[in-house]
């Protein structure tokens, strides 16, 4: 799928508010990921995954870091996460489904904090870009 | 996803064993899918779906039709079913969970009428395809 001129301008446009609370929204993010869906704990069975833990921020802002470099390369999604895709594919091999559902938590932290920037257009367009990083980064899995 | 070279021998060789049948297998596929998977009937409240019906090997000829479309193309499905493509995003908007359902479905066929052909290597290769087929397909939804 490609992002039209007008998504792209919502993506980023967002992302200027959300970088503002990147590390914060990161970790709630990964919060609401572990407690609606306990499967995904699976992947971590080395962190504390306690609410406010220094594992989980620091993993937050890994993540939205890279979402961050997505943004701003948002013509080559692609090529921004080669290695990252390459981490996925080999090593980390985190089941796709979970993509979907890390997106989803992303997509709720940054509407519970942005209410009325997120509308449906917005909405709309991050989902899209969600799904395109998701793409990159299952897309070497075979 | 990228198909690799050997996936698409693979795939062309799959095709080139099917020969003439493909028409039947689509229709067969067809009749899989709803019986084990009831819910994709609702797509053809105007169809008889009862075996053997005139309607569903027509539609299955049209499906074998595709795929074979896109084997012959197979360096280009988006620009080979780019027809195909905008009629699922316009009119037909078919959930992408469908495709899966429908690949699936036509792999079990393979490997009834054609159990040597479909070793773990050439399963995983005519699998990527099918998923390609239904990425193209599901492409332009939004």
């Amino acid at each position: 799928m490609t992002l039209t001129q007008a998504e792209k301008a919502a993506v980023v446009t967002i992302w200027a508010k959300v970088a503002t609370q990147a590390d914060a929204i990161g970790a709630e993010s990964l919060e609401r990921l572990f407690s609606s869906y306990p499967q995904t704990k699976t992947y971590f069975p080395h962190f504390d995954l306690s609410q406010g833990s220094a594992q989980l921020r620091a993993h937050g802002s890994k993540v939205m870091n890279a979402i961050g470099e997505a943004v701003k390369n948002i013509d080559d999604i692609r090529g921004t996460l080669a290695k990252l895709s390459e981490l996925h594919a080999y090593i980390l091999r985190v089941d796709p489904v979970n993509f979907r559902l890390l997106s989803h938590c992303i997509l709720c932290s940054v509407a519970a904090r942005y209410p009325s920037d997120f509308t449906p257009e917005a909405h709309a367009a991050w989902d899209k870009f969600l799904s395109s990083v998701s793409s990159v980064l299952t897309e070497k899995y075979r | 996803m990228v198909l690799s070279a050997s996936d698409k021998t693979n795939v062309k060789g799959v095709f080139s064993k099917i020969g003439g049948h493909a028409e039947e297998y689509g229709a067969e596929t067809l009749e899989r899918m709803f019986a084990a998977y009831p819910q994709t009937k609702t797509y053809f409240p105007h169809f008889d779906l009862s075996h053997g019906s005139a309607q569903i090997k027509a539609h299955g000829k049209k499906v074998a039709a595709a795929l074979v479309e896109a084997v012959n193309h197979i360096d280009d499905i988006a620009g080979a079913l780019s027809k195909l493509s905008d009629l699922h995003a316009q009119k037909l908007r078919v959930d992408p969970v469908n495709f899966k359902l429908l690949g699936h479905c036509f792999l079990v066929v393979m490997a009834i009428h054609h159990p040597s052909v479909l070793t773990p290597e050439v399963h995983a290769s005519l699998d990527k395809f099918l998923c390609a087929v239904g990425s193209v397909l599901t492409a332009k939804y939004r």
